[in-house]
């Protein structure tokens, strides 16, 4: 792949890549190309073999989950200078949501497959691609938990029944102890 | 006994805490599904009750009960008292088929207040999600009354779905400024919203303060 | 004007009399159902002559003199009992207002007070230090309870000092007695002898000397002055229960503390405590309306922390286990109410203790987490 101008520069300064190894930033820069999506065209597809990644440099991506018989459910959306694609580094490497564009999308995309392979002969290589997509998925998760909570409806729906929660005191042991001295 | 007023620190009168005083329903907005918005004036006293941005008032309907509100309105304008309420109990459904013309019992206003004075000179995030925004909204009509005595103002607001954001015309329009930073984000949505979607604390992510310098006031659903 | 006087029976009969005749409605101990109580009362006869009192934990009995003893002629030798003055200037139950409905909507009247001049006679030094810590309450800041203000302007307070204390009496380890200190118009010390009963009486302001004036009475000798101080003494070291010093600290630092589970397996959060305790001052108010929808109302009556519809906020109470409301009655009375109002909220009167069903002991409880924390229990308790 021709090397992309200013991309090395860019790497460095980015704080998903900032203190990854130069030799690290180096495969990437390595297996980087820029893309162009346009409204409404997918970076990733659910389903589809999980061999790319993205950094979005300009513009919005929607992360959408479907199924049948409904309409797509929205659950996160990406801006400028996220990263977005988790499913290259884990098995079964499929991807596991649709990512949908939009409006106009300029992003570099990075060839996970031969990424994957080097992280498999040098694993500290692998140690640092895993340890910072493993803390994206950290937060992606907890963002979505939050969500799953959902605050925002009515405490009636959620309201604990007084069975589910003997006691609120200390957990210690409910055995009683010597009253007193 | 007559009612004693009292006088409380930023220098409004109210009249005996424990008796509801008669309001008349000027105005009703419909803000949601199943959220809208009272405007209230007073029937017998000749002015309205002064408030601090924050304050609550109990809200009483006739023979039903009463529950405290959020005024929602302008601090600088207490001679339309605004609050926006969710149907959710026997009261507040009970105040959701009130007309304008009719009559309900206020006391207050109670609580306390979003620390304006102190925040001058700051930097100021206002968090809000859902209904919560409806507290807020007279601290923001205080800010931007008085706009110059504060740094950087961003208000980042959260709701359940784009048919949930409160406000929403008073938000667009705020975001239209250049003096303010506002953005908004919902939990879930369809494929035609074209705006944000995650949880609301990533947008304090944001450029647009300086966190050391800031104080932030919040309010949740 | 300091100098203390003595009076006889006969001049206790004329005091009370005095009260009658300048108007007041005096309030004093009497006994009904076999508890001392206060209600109205006419002369010193309906006052509990020769009655003592027996108090433990979940426990009270009035016990009659011999008739042959000088102790049948006592007044004052039992303590207090499951009333306290709070229902007179905080009463259990007050209308609000007062609504009606119109064809407009409605017109709303505020409930008119008129408040008695109440005369407390018969008033300790525990609980002249609850009415202080009330005052605190419902008299400071911007919301000041002007029903309150005018019944406590108006009493007239006749202070008696305790010669002796009660099985759950610790007042002396509170501070707050047994001697009464100041807040009163007239103090009584009853002195008993061989022949009989008499009376100290010390003047605290101008109300009460002008009450005494028409009272016949001589200087106290110093020997009446002796035997008073005796008899103060030793109450002060005859109490019943003591409470640990620091007992704020010990309570904030043990939140998490096994201590408040065991505590709930006794506890039947009946709130007994809460309704006996002379400071205690949580309310709620009552809407009611008439069948027909014409007539609406508020009442506010007392309420306690104690019940699970207490704490309740949009979705819940906040204290579903009875631990948890426990611990917060007993945190609030002796550690977080020095933050609300600067002061401890309790006064040592032991009425928790006493009509407490399972006798739970407050001072107990405070030792209880302390001895785990290490300290060496100070010895004192029944």
């Amino acid at each position: 792949m021709a090397t992309i101008e200013g991309l090395d520069r860019m790497l460095a300064g980015h704080p998903f890549f900032e203190d990854m190894s130069e030799r690290a930033r180096g495969l990437i820069a390595g297996c980087a190309a820029n893309r162009v999506f346009h409204r409404g065209e997918h970076l990733l597809r659910e389903g589809d073999p999980a061999d790319v990644f993205y950094l979005l440099r300009h513009g919005s991506v929607a992360i959408e989950l479907h199924a049948p018989g409904r309409s797509a459910l929205v659950l996160e959306t990406l801006r400028d200078g996220e990263v977005i694609g988790w499913s290259w580094l884990v098995p079964p490497y499929r991807t596991q949501f649709d990512a949908r564009a939009i409006g106009l999308v300029r992003a570099l995309s990075i060839n996970g497959s031969c990424l994957r392979d080097k992280c498999a002969e040098d694993s500290s290589l692998g140690y640092e691609f895993l340890s910072r997509f493993a803390r994206l998925m950290a937060e992606r998760l907890t963002a979505t938990r939050l969500q799953l909570l959902d605050l925002y409806g009515h405490p009636s729906d959620y309201a604990a029944r007084p069975a589910e929660r003997p006691l609120e005191a200390p957990t210690s042991p409910a055995k009683p102890g010597p009253s007193g001295p | 006994m007559p009612s004693v007023p009292h006088t409380l620190p930023w220098g409004h009168a109210i009249a005996d805490p424990m008796t509801p005083a008669r309001y008349r329903v000027d105005s009703i907005r419909s803000e949601l599904t199943g959220v809208f918005t009272l405007g209230l004036s007073p029937l017998d006293e000749p002015c309205g009750i002064g408030f601090a941005p924050g304050k609550f008032s109990m809200l009483y309907q006739f023979g039903v009960g009463e529950v405290p509100i959020s005024v929602s309105g302008d601090p600088d304008r207490p001679e339309q008292l605004l609050h926006t309420i969710r149907a959710v109990g026997s009261v507040t459904n009970a105040l959701q088929r009130l007309s304008p013309g009719g009559m309900l019992g206020v006391r207050g206003p109670f609580g306390t207040s979003w620390p304006t004075t102190p925040a001058e000179g700051a930097d100021l995030v206002i968090l809000a999600g859902g209904i919560g925004l409806a507290p807020l909204r007279p601290l923001i009509y205080r800010v931007l009354a008085n706009r110059s005595r504060y740094g950087a103002v961003c208000i980042f607001y959260g709701a359940r779905t784009p048919d949930d954001i409160l406000y929403r015309d008073e938000l667009e329009q705020w975001r239209g400024r250049f003096d303010m930073t506002v953005e908004v984000t919902v939990d879930r949505a369809g494929p035609d919203w074209m705006g944000r979607v995650g949880v609301v604390t990533k947008l304090l992510s944001a450029k647009g303060f300086s966190p050391p310098d800031t104080i932030a006031c919040l309010c949740d659903p | 004007m300091s100098t203390t006087l003595s009076i006889s029976i006969h001049e206790l009969h004329a005091l009370l009399d005095a009260l009658v005749d300048q108007g007041y409605q005096p309030l004093g101990p009497r006994v009904e159902r076999g508890a001392i109580v206060y209600d109205t009362i006419t002369s010193a006869d309906d006052l509990p002559v020769g009655y003592q009192d027996e108090q433990a934990g979940g426990h009270y009995r009035l016990v009659q003199a011999d008739p042959a003893s000088p102790e049948s002629k006592t007044l004052f030798r039992s303590v207090v009992g499951p009333h306290s003055w709070k229902r007179f200037l905080f009463p259990p139950r007050q209308q609000l207002w007062q609504a009606h409905r119109t064809e407009a909507g409605f017109t709303l009247e505020p409930e008119v007070q008129d408040p008695a001049r109440y005369a407390f006679f018969g008033v300790r030094a525990c609980e002249l230090a609850a009415i202080a810590i009330q005052d605190r309450v419902f008299l400071r800041g911007d919301f000041a309870d002007s029903g309150y203000r005018s019944r406590r302007e108006q009493a007239l307070v006749v202070a008696v000092n305790c010669t002796r204390p009660a099985g759950n009496c610790f007042c002396a380890s509170m501070q707050t007695g047994p001697r009464v200190q100041a807040g009163f118009d007239l103090c009584l010390t009853e002195l008993l002898d061989d022949d009989g009963n008499r009376f100290l009486v010390e003047v605290g302001s101008e109300r009460g000397r002008t009450l005494m004036r028409p009272v016949s009475r001589t200087p106290a000798t110093p020997q009446e002055l002796e035997h008073g101080r005796e008899a103060l003494e030793e109450a002060a070291c005859n109490m019943g229960r003591q409470m640990p010093p620091d007992a704020a600290g010990i309570l904030r630092r043990n939140q998490e503390h096994p201590r408040w589970l065991e505590v709930a397996d006794r506890c039947l959060s009946c709130a007994n405590c809460t309704m006996v305790c002379p400071t205690c001052f949580c309310s709620t108010v009552e809407d009611f309306t008439t069948l027909d929808g014409s007539e609406a109302g508020r009442r506010r009556q007392w309420d306690s922390c104690f019940t699970l519809d207490f704490s309740y906020v949009y979705g819940g109470p906040v204290r579903r286990a009875t631990a948890a409301r426990y611990r917060q009655w007993i945190s609030h009375k002796l550690a977080h109410w020095h933050d609300q109002f600067g002061t401890s909220g309790c006064t040592g009167c032991g009425r928790c203790i006493t009509w407490c069903p399972v006798g739970i002991d407050i001072t107990e409880e405070v030792a209880a987490i302390r001895y785990s924390e290490g300290a060496a229990w100070v010895g004192g308790g029944a």
